[in-house]
């Protein structure tokens, strides 16, 4: 593990993409092919399985070091990871045996279904054996939660130079199914074509928000105006009579979908649609949150499916006939994507698969409107594609871009803090907002991103000197600062106190000018949330 | 015989406060830190070697005594002594004694030797009061040699890299123990001029230090090429540290040794060196008082008091002060005075 240890501490300590491009390049040469491929899959997010619970650890850890299960706790709230606890409480190893990185990962997972003390032993041998920096890497690899610092953009290229292969042939091969114990990096790179796995998507394009001034873009006529659904982005994918449908994420989702599953006698074979999965029920677009709960169901009840049945809003088609038409022109692939979905819904009326209708306009003022008026759609705003853009790899700016609607937003009152993870280890920024219910105030938001670091800061020492309580790792604090809170969107939710729940809330800024009565309601809230279904 | 008022810790007898953090008549001083050492008491009574820090911060005209080690004063009855607490040069523990009983004001301190400041010496007490900015079993500091070795041979680096090396340490105290240990057959050494001034006083007071010159008007940029230089907390993000491109940046302090501190830092590297006691120094010091009463001041004094009373079996209580010890976010922390400095290359 010297040589992956090395490439973390590389990737560690720069903060420039050509380094870390680098330091990965360099790795990917002089590891083992098994290194290698392990190395991919943990940075690609096909994380292994944990097989120690976090309990465990804490348990085994403070038994080791003679310290009570306490203080471990608490140094645990301090430091914000608990890979990174441990490492820091261990003592420094009497002597160190150097391991594989796929050795290590594979009697990881052999631990499963394994009896405690044999898990026990298994951990505790390893923590006396590596230093601090291979330490620090193991146990965040048996916590579940390694990560590098480093987009799967980064891995691409890093792969593309080591092996001197195009990036979005790179890409494209390391999208999809594979699995990291049965498929070799090299094997998975030297792969002649996409039909050794018949279920690999392709790599998504994803649009950067709007960040030009509209006329910049040229005339409104070289462009394609669609409405921006908030759903899972997804690619259905029909080849050798069989159904596979993905989602963003590139997790494998067809079980989750069963309304697609007849497509595979409707659609024809070497069919590749993009689009956007949305909960639709008789014309009426649902709200996200029914999607959510649904997918997330182990079983799928008749019910579940009658309550929330999605469609599929199609806006591209990227392989037809078994063909990669990527590089075609957007007009040509909406042209065919139409065509077919048209043919489809004459011969099935209910075919759950729409074409994502455009939005005409004849100027760009039409089209800030438009935008504008997006929530009274259910959508969060316009997508802008250049007519004669092709199917691009990841996020890339200039042909595709997302322009939403401003957040809707309120004001609410600092109640609780709770220390951060990662980066903000240590200091309290995991804030929960509240509002007036008369003259008690009622938590509805938790709130961690939209600060700077120098607000941060200052919101810490605040914190810590107008403390009121603390319950373990929690602050109560007094009722004084105000934030306005910005979110997508608001639901009906029993389980809160509120009884409300807000999609994506973040902190749009602090509002240093506003005093904690002169915050806002829970009626505000409830008003929102009528206006909105 | 010491109680803790809004003023700070306060001895009523000998009608003396120590470290207060208001005007008050009389006040000892641990150390010359701006959060020990507050400026407009009628009175001040010190190390000596902290005085002309004393006055160069709080004024030539403030009205401060300055004593030695293990010297002791009597104020109505109250034997008070000074011993050293290792934490910078010119600190100093607070020794009081009234009939019997005795009582320890440790302020900030640390067991571990920095070459520039007497070590502390533990001194036994009934009531022993410890601060705990590092008080948990996370914070276990590397041997310090270990850690000039690696700045050095990072300097060393940079330099072959073609970048100049900058070091964020404390001006007093942190930046002459760094600047002591600095190969200078690497390269040139340059400091900013809150770290000289202080330099300079440590030179008056102390003993000479390698050659360092002050980055001013008059410096070329040529010159500094491959060479380190040790700035204040407050200097980072400002214009003077981008004129001193291409750069690494390093902080040396305690709280380096969590990643989370050192990624939102924003430096290069983080050196684990710190003026305070980790865990186990802690541990070691009040042990070694052999006092039945620990009182806890600032860091995570709930969790350390905790741990003081279950493990050694000894009274602990927290007490709220405002110390602030060192600082996990150094950057927007009060620039002390001095140092503020726009002086340009």
């Amino acid at each position: 593990m010297k040589d992956f240890s090395r490439l973390f501490t590389e990737i560690d300590q720069t903060t420039s993409t050509n380094d870390k491009i680098d330091a990965l390049a360099r790795y990917f040469e002089i590891a083992a092919p098994e290194d290698a491929t392990w190395c991919v899959a943990l940075l690609t997010g096909k994380r292994p399985k944990r097989t120690i619970r976090s309990g465990e650890l804490r348990d085994w850890c403070s038994q080791l070091i003679n310290i009570p299960v306490w203080l471990m706790e608490e140094s645990y709230h301090v430091v914000g990871d608990l890979a990174e606890t441990i490492t820091l409480l261990l003592p420094e190893p009497e002597e160190t045996t150097e391991y594989r990185l796929s050795n290590i990962i594979t009697d990881l997972m052999a631990l499963q279904d394994k009896a405690e003390d044999v898990r026990h032993a298994f951990i505790v041998n390893m923590w006396m054996q590596l230093d601090k920096q291979e330490l620090f890497i193991f146990n965040k690899l048996i916590t579940g939660n390694f990560r590098m610092g480093v987009s799967d953009k980064i891995v691409m290229k890093a792969l593309a130079k080591a092996f001197a292969i195009d990036e979005n042939i790179v890409a494209h091969r390391l999208s999809g199914n594979w699995d990291p114990l049965t498929t070799r990096l090299d094997q998975l790179l030297g792969a002649a074509d996409t039909t050794d796995d018949i279920s690999r998507p392709y790599p998504f394009y994803l649009a950067y928000p709007l960040e030009t001034e509209l006329q910049e873009l040229g005339a409104v006529e070289d462009w394609y105006i669609e409405r921006k659904y908030d759903g899972i982005r997804g690619q259905i994918i029909i080849r050798d009579s069989q159904l596979f449908v993905w989602s963003r994420g590139e997790d494998l989702m067809t079980e989750k979908f069963p309304e697609f599953h007849a497509l595979v006698n409707m659609l024809p074979n070497g069919t590749v649609i993009d689009g956007e999965i949305i909960p639709l029920k008789d014309e009426q677009l649902l709200p996200f949150h029914l999607m959510q709960t649904r997918i997330g169901r182990k079983n799928l009840t008749k019910k579940a499916l009658q309550d929330a049945p999605l469609v599929m809003i199609c806006y591209d088609l990227v392989e037809y006939k078994g063909e990669d038409i990527r590089e075609k022109p957007l007009t040509e692939r909406r042209l065919l994507l139409t065509e077919m979905l048209s043919q489809l819904q004459e011969k099935f009326p209910t075919v759950p698969l729409q074409i994502s209708p455009l939005v005409i306009c004849e100027n760009w003022e039409e089209a800030a409107a438009e935008r504008l008026n997006a929530r009274d759609h259910g959508c969060e705003g316009l997508m802008l594609k250049r007519k004669d853009s092709v199917y691009k790899t990841g996020r890339k700016r200039g042909d595709w871009w997302k322009w939403k609607v401003d957040p809707l937003s309120i004001d609410g009152v600092l109640i609780y803090a709770q220390r951060g993870h990662g980066r903000r280890a240590n200091l309290y920024t995991d804030f929960t907002f509240a509002v007036w219910n008369g003259d008690e105030l009622v938590p509805f938001a938790k709130a961690y991103s939209g600060l700077t670091d120098k607000e941060l800061v200052e919101v810490d020492n605040w914190i810590k000197k107008n403390t009121l309580d603390k319950f373990g790792p929690v602050r109560s604090v007094t009722p004084e600062l105000v934030f306005e809170i910005g979110f997508e969107g608001i639901n009906p939710s029993p389980r809160h106190k509120s009884g409300i729940a807000l999609r994506f809330p973040r902190i749009l800024r602090w509002r240093k000018d506003k005093s904690a009565d002169q915050a806002n309601t829970r009626q505000d809230l409830q008003d929102m949330l009528k206006a909105q279904h | 015989m010491v109680s803790f008022d809004d003023n700070g810790i306060y001895c009523a007898q000998a009608d003396v406060y120590i470290d207060p953090w208001r005007p008050v008549n009389k006040a000892i001083i641990t150390h010359a830190h701006s959060d020990h050492a507050r400026w407009g008491m009628g009175s001040y009574l010190a190390h000596r070697d902290s005085v002309p820090v004393l006055r160069y911060r709080l004024g030539q005209d403030i009205n401060v005594q300055g004593i030695n080690y293990g010297e002791s004063i009597d104020i109505n009855g109250v034997r008070i002594s000074l011993h050293p607490a290792g934490h910078i040069w010119g600190s100093a523990q607070i020794r009081l004694e009234y009939k019997g009983e005795i009582w320890v004001v440790s302020g900030d301190y640390k067991l571990q030797q920095d070459g520039i400041s007497k070590p502390f010496e533990p001194i036994q007490c009934h009531s022993f009061i410890t601060e705990s900015t590092f008080g948990l079993p996370t914070y276990n500091f590397p041997d310090p040699l270990t850690v000039h070795d690696d700045i050095n041979s990072w300097w060393r680096q940079n330099k072959e890299d073609g970048k100049n090396t900058i070091i964020i340490a404390y001006a007093l105290g942190k930046a002459q123990r760094i600047l002591k240990h600095l190969d200078t057959s690497i390269g040139n050494i340059f400091t900013h001029g809150a770290v000289d001034n202080i330099n300079k006083l440590y030179e008056q007071t102390i003993g000479p230090l390698p050659p360092a010159r002050r980055i001013d008007a008059t410096i070329d940029k040529k010159e500094i090429e491959g060479s380190v230089i040790i700035a204040p907390p407050s200097a980072m993000s400002t214009p003077w540290l981008r004129k001193l491109n291409p750069y690494k940046l390093g902080i040396c302090s305690g709280w380096m040794q969590l990643r989370g501190a050192r990624r939102r830092r924003g430096a290069d590297r983080g050196f684990i060196l710190s003026d305070h006691c980790d865990w186990e120094q802690l541990n070691t010091a009040i042990k070694e008082t052999g006092a039945s009463n620990i009182y806890v001041t600032h860091g995570y004094k709930s969790i350390y008091a905790k741990w003081v009373q279950d493990e050694f079996g000894v009274n602990a209580t927290e007490v709220e002060t405002l110390y602030t010890g060192e600082q996990v976010d150094d950057a927007t922390d009060n620039p002390e005075k001095g140092d503020v400095s726009n002086e340009g290359l």
